[in-house]
């Protein structure tokens, strides 16, 4: 009797492991491959470093003249804030469309990340007029803060009898229009040196990455994967239809509240200290769907190195573009992104 | 088995309210019970109210548990409750559409328990086949016995069903209900199904249980007690006849509305 029990779940879990083998490779390779593109933006910069040297100065701390200093305080860090800033933004995509049970919204669609733009630019704005001295820490609530207030906003929203899965994007678009608005008055009243800031900033860069600011993305990154994998099975309820979930014993209400709480904070974190990358939140989970299907379980964390993929990618191709010019990374991952894209898109229609 | 005490709901529109049951008493017999009754009657209702998805007033009992008191996790281990609509699609795979079921013990490394639950479930109703298969691929057809696996695989005392023969067509939906019957039998469960085919809860039904368009209970019972030309005409506002077929059980004719002479 235990004998064919323990047969019989060898042979479900055969099959079972038959499944996701697919999935668990795809995981793996994206990962080498993320890794690698760390080391290649390491390793394209201004000034000629050896992957020997490169090596040498992380693991060791030792090098010739500037050479630790560079990898360590600024390729290092700014390779690994395109990782995690990719990654919130694919994941932060992943579960707003799984929320909203629509695969072309994203935070970026509803309105939050212009939001967020908004607030940053306010609290830069207002920090250049009270406070000398630059308070990270102020731009980062301020953008939080619009972040939630638009998310606030959708979800009140998506509440209401008959605002169905378009009437939710056309509030969004509304909302992007209106906060685009209120950052342009914000433009129009800036002096000369503040507009020519809050235009770069506004295209996104990461080369004013410290360490202290991937720690911080790092962490909210961290945590809000943290919590939505172990929401996962919940989360995957949830791409069913509303009542179909509730009849799971899902709490949908609960689960909506805590993505959005969560998403406006990924959103907010990215886009203070990057700026805005737009859309990253759309593609990363839309060829992770095409991927592994809906299981959270891959889904969210296929979409976040889908994210950090692309966003890596961008990085590279950004400093090799124009020789000696680093392109805004907000721009270039438009620019490899919707090729990417449509390539999907269409070779998908052609299977149909 | 379920007893539904002095139930009062009433829908809450924008401006409007309606009172859907008022102090509604209604109990439910062991094996395949179907409640029928006109469109409005709240049928859909009774079962969300079962369930546990509408605040309302009243207690629901199983035996001698008060399942008004329990929470979602406890409920769910009690009961599954198959809403009414299709869903069509879904980037799902079968056994990942099952294993939904188990909610809310799933864990992220699925379990040999949960494994072999899904197995054992999609093995019972033949279509162990399709566990690789995307969701969205599959017929209607399957589509519905697929969710009858989510609602069975979390092994529950009482199942309760919205329509799950709409858009079925005349074979499946005999297939369907005599599969209900089997289950019934395996599994030791009890089955609160919404009919809208009298002559099918007539064929297949235990105990039938009929909600006036009011949302009042008229009556319940065998299917031979309760399907009368009379309750026709009380309940549907049809006159139509009622005539025992080879087997005892009563087979209608409806021939035309009350309204229309």
């Amino acid at each position: 009797m235990i004998k064919t029990q323990q047969l019989e779940n060898n042979v479900n879990r055969e099959l079972y492991n038959a499944m996701i083998k697919r999935r668990v490779a795809l995981s793996a390779v994206l990962l080498a491959a993320l890794f690698a593109l760390v080391i290649l933006n390491i390793f394209i910069g201004s000034s000629d470093i050896t992957l020997k040297e490169i090596i040498i100065a992380i693991f060791l701390k030792e090098g010739k003249g500037h050479t630790v200093m560079i990898v360590n305080q600024i390729r290092l860090p700014m390779a690994l804030m395109a990782v995690a800033v990719g990654a919130g933004l694919g994941m932060g995509g992943c579960e707003i469309q799984t929320i909203l049970r629509n695969p072309i919204a994203s935070p970026y669609t509803l309105g939050i990340t212009n939001a967020a733009t908004f607030g940053a630019a306010m609290g830069l704005i207002l920090n250049m007029n009270v406070v000398k001295a630059s308070e990270p820490l102020m731009v980062t609530t301020n953008s939080f803060l619009f972040a939630l207030l638009a998310s606030v906003l959708v979800y009140a929203f998506s509440l209401r009898p008959g605002a169905g899965k378009n009437g939710i994007i056309l509030f969004g678009v509304a909302l992007n229009f209106l906060f685009n608005a209120a950052t342009m008055i914000l433009q129009y009243i800036a002096n000369d040196e503040d507009l020519k800031s809050m235009v770069f900033w506004n295209m996104g860069s990461l080369l004013k990455t410290t360490w202290t600011k991937f720690y911080i993305v790092f962490s909210v990154v961290v945590v809000c994967f943290i919590v939505f994998y172990l929401n996962s099975w919940k989360l995957t309820a949830m791409t069913l239809d509303d009542t179909k979930a509730r009849s799971l014993g899902v709490d949908t209400q609960k689960v909506r509240q805590m993505v959005i709480l969560l998403t406006s904070l990924l959103t907010a974190v990215s886009v203070c200290f990057i700026g805005a990358i737009g859309f990253v939140g759309i593609i990363a989970p839309h060829i992770a769907r095409q991927f592994v299907g809906e299981d959270q379980r891959f889904f969210l964390p296929l979409s976040a190195m889908l994210g950090a993929f692309v966003v890596s990618v961008s990085f590279v191709v950004s400093k090799i573009v124009i020789p000696g010019v680093v392109l805004p990374i907000g721009l270039v991952t438009a620019m490899i992104g919707v090729p990417i894209f449509l390539f999907i898109v269409f070779r998908k229609m052609r299977t149909l | 088995m379920l007893k539904v005490n002095s139930l009062t709901y009433s829908y809450k529109g924008v401006k409007s309210k309606h009172d859907v049951f008022k102090n509604l008493d209604v109990e439910f017999g062991p094996g395949l019970n179907a409640v029928l009754g006109p469109n409005g009657a709240g049928k859909s209702t009774l079962l969300k109210a079962i369930f546990g998805l509408l605040k309302y007033e009243g207690a629901i009992y199983f035996g001698t548990e008060s399942i008004t008191k329990m929470k979602t996790d406890e409920k769910t281990k009690v009961m599954s409750y198959l809403p009414q609509m299709d869903i069509d699609f879904s980037m799902l795979s079968v056994l990942e559409m099952v294993l939904l079921g188990r909610l809310p013990d799933l864990k992220q490394r699925v379990s040999d328990e949960d494994l072999n639950a899904v197995m054992d479930t999609l093995e019972a109703l033949n279509i162990k086949d399709l566990a690789g298969r995307s969701f969205g691929e599959l017929s209607g057809g399957q589509k519905k016995l697929v969710f009858i696996a989510q609602t069975l695989v979390r092994e529950p005392k009482i199942i309760l069903l919205d329509e799950p023969t709409n858009s079925l067509d005349l074979q499946k939906q005999l297939e369907l209900c005599h599969l209900l019957h089997r289950i019934i039998k395996d599994r030791k469960i009890d089955i609160i199904v919404v009919l809208h085919d009298i002559n099918l809860a007539a064929r297949y039904a235990d105990h039938i249980v009929i909600i006036t368009g009011e949302g009042e209970y008229y009556d319940s019972g065998s299917a031979k007690d309760v399907i009368t030309e009379k309750m026709l005409k009380e309940v549907y506002g049809v006159i139509g006849s009622v005539t025992l077929d080879e087997e005892n059980r009563p087979v209608i004719s409806a021939k035309r509305s009350v309204r229309d002479s």
